[in-house]
């Protein structure tokens, strides 16, 4: 189901917590099998449901109530940009249009060859470095103006 | 600048140096020497509380609750487990100050966990990391690695016979986990859902244990206070508002980021070292303390000093000390949307009030924004709003309140010229 590789990541994140205390390593697990696959899936659940040793109930109510994580199928690149007030003020309107512009997609959408997804973000806590990019969740992309999302995309083609 | 010579940089020093993050920049300006006296001469838990309570610290992650009285709380003969938390959720509108002491102090943090832990009788510490920077995430734990390999986390710490490990917990996009049991729900693997209190966490916190929780800034702080002492921190801001603090200034100010002064630094003054508003633009309104806290116009804020007292007794709070600065150019009609769709957004959904309440609001907001408000709206809102305050599990239903109150108490004309004429005043 997952590779050695990210089971022996889980691993290390169940060795954080009091032996009986697996569950706590979740949302690690979860964000780990999700940079596997892509997204997680209903069997993913499953698997780390007795992996942890919880029910697939309880894995399932983690994933749907964090949103980083993705129930459904992402674009090879997600972009997830934060639309907040201090974000708003330093100009990432203009930067969402530019982007939305050249991928031709809006929030919450996939670009038909698959390769973006864009989303709507809610504060990243970085808000002096805004606007803001997060890139596959994990990099976040900083100062961003409508002049130079054109090379942070051609970056990733 | 050091831990060795300190000056007011108590948590943001370590930027003066080529590489700020490393144990060794730490450690050659006077890092772990506090943990070190502690150890050594077996510093009992009380001198430590009664040197934090002298030193007037007050919790920097928003509610400015008094550090030594939190410690106090811990009970003390208490046979099972015990735990610190460090709270680096940050993920409120405005807030990016942990983020930086993450990136460029991160052995302070660990130090001053450190120093916590064995004040309090801890078993081990975790650090809970807001998701989007996943990047701190990793170089905390790098972090970790480092000083446990020099000794300084582990079994038997620098040969003390002391055991204590710290390890790194991250959220993965949920703002109600700043919410400290809310938080404890999360480390625990569930959803974020704050719990009900009392009990408060000193008695029933992670795992049920007794545990204290505290925001980042104020962890990395103590190893400040017990290198010089209560005195020299309180010495540096004012009485009941003890030390230094970090300012973010975010919004329409010239340099954006972060900025550390001795607490009760004049607000204008904070202002100038960020380049002053943009295009020298004229201010309008400052939201002091994060999102949360009620909007302050930009004259009111130009007579006021940075620190709990001075902020709160103009009718708002210093919060995280995350400073929103908005010019005249703002609509805040559409400000105060985007604010109201966030609380919207981001409630567990547990408490019908808040629920149902920040969507209400949110929706009356945008058909104000939309030119299709009527004229009963703001009555409306400010009831809307006072429904929730008070009849909530946790404050996040008081949070989304604070703004949109304020907005209409500052500045009702802005919203009363949408509603009639159907578009924004400002610019028109
Ligand atoms: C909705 C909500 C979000 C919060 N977010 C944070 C946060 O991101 N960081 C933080 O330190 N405290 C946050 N708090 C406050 C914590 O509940 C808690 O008071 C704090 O971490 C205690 O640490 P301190 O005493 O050192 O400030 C939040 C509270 C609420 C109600
Ligand atoms: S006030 Fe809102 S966020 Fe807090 S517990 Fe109730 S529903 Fe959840």
């Amino acid at each position: 189901m997952l590779t050695n590789e990210s089971l022996a990541q889980i691993d290390r994140e169940i060795a954080k917590y009091p032996a009986e205390q697996k569950q706590s390593a979740v949302m690690s697990a979860l964000r780990i099998a999700q940079q596997e696959k892509g997204w997680l899936a209903p069997e993913t659940l499953e698997f780390l449901a007795t992996y942890l040793g919880m029910p697939t109930i309880a894995v399932y109510e983690v994933a749907s109530f964090y949103n980083m994580y993705d129930l459904k199928p992402v674009g090879a690149h997600k972009l997830t940009v934060c639309t907040n007030i201090s974000c708003q003020l330093q100009g990432v309107d203009a930067v969402v249009a530019k982007i939305q512009a050249k991928l031709g997609i809006g929030f919450g959408e996939t670009t038909a060859d698959g390769r973006f997804t864009l989303k709507e973000g809610e504060c990243f806590g970085a808000c002096g470095d805004g606007p803001l990019c997060l890139h596959n969740n994990h990099t976040l992309h900083t100062r961003l103006t409508p002049d130079n999302v054109d090379a942070f995309l051609e970056g990733m083609k | 600048m050091s831990l060795n010579a300190p000056n007011h940089k108590v948590c943001t020093w370590t930027q003066d140096y080529d590489h700020p993050a490393a144990l060794a920049t730490y450690t050659a300006h006077g890092g772990y020497a506090a943990l070190k006296k502690i150890l050594t001469e077996k510093t009992p838990a009380d001198a430590i509380i009664a040197e934090v309570k002298l030193s007037a610290l007050r919790g920097r992650g928003g509610a400015g609750f008094p550090t030594g009285l939190k410690w106090s709380f811990m009970p003390r003969n208490y046979d099972g487990d015990k735990y610190i938390v460090c709270n680096s959720d940050e993920g409120e509108p405005g807030t990016f100050k942990d983020r930086d002491i993450l990136r460029f102090n991160p052995h302070q943090l660990i130090e001053g966990m450190l120093i916590a832990g064995y004040t309090l009788g801890a078993r081990a510490g975790y650090n809970y990391i807001h998701g989007e920077i996943f990047e701190q995430y990793r170089s905390w734990e790098a972090a970790l690695d480092e000083a446990r390999a020099a000794g300084f986390l582990g079994n038997n710490i620098l040969g003390s016979g002391w055991n204590f490990d710290l390890h790194a917990h991250h959220g993965y996009g949920a703002y109600v986990c700043g919410e400290e049991t809310a938080l404890l729900e999360s480390i625990e693997g569930k959803k974020g859902q704050p719990r009900f209190k009392p009990p408060f966490p000193a008695s029933y916190g992670l795992y049920g244990k007794p545990t204290t929780i505290n925001n980042t800034e104020t962890l990395a702080s103590i190893p400040w206070i017990m290198r010089h002492g209560g005195q020299a921190f309180l010495d540096l801001g004012k009485p009941n508002n003890g030390g230094s603090k970090i300012f973010s200034l975010s919004g329409h100010v010239e340099r954006p980021g972060n900025y550390e002064v001795r607490m009760g630094t004049p607000f204008s003054e904070l202002l100038e070292m960020a380049g002053g508003v943009k295009g020298g633009r004229e201010l309008k309104a400052v939201i002091p303390g994060g999102s949360s806290v009620p909007v302050l116009p930009g004259a009111t804020m130009m007579e006021l000093t940075m620190d709990y007292d001075s902020i709160a007794k103009a009718g708002s709070y210093l919060g995280a000390g995350s400073v929103i600065v908005m010019d005249d150019t703002v609509c805040m009609v559409k400000a105060l949307e985007r604010l109201a769709y966030f609380y919207f957004e981001e409630s567990c959904g547990q408490c019908t009030p808040c629920r149902e309440g920040t969507g209400w609001m949110y929706r009356v907001i945008h058909r104000i924004e939309h030119g299709q408000g009527r004229p009963e709206d703001l009555d409306l809102l400010m009831s809307v709003g006072t429904n929730i305050s008070g009849r909530t599990i946790c404050a996040l239903g008081d949070a989304a309140v604070g703004p949109v109150h304020s907005f209409l108490k500052h500045f009702r004309n802005e919203f009363e010229y949408h509603i009639e004429h159907k578009r924004c005043m400002v610019g028109a």
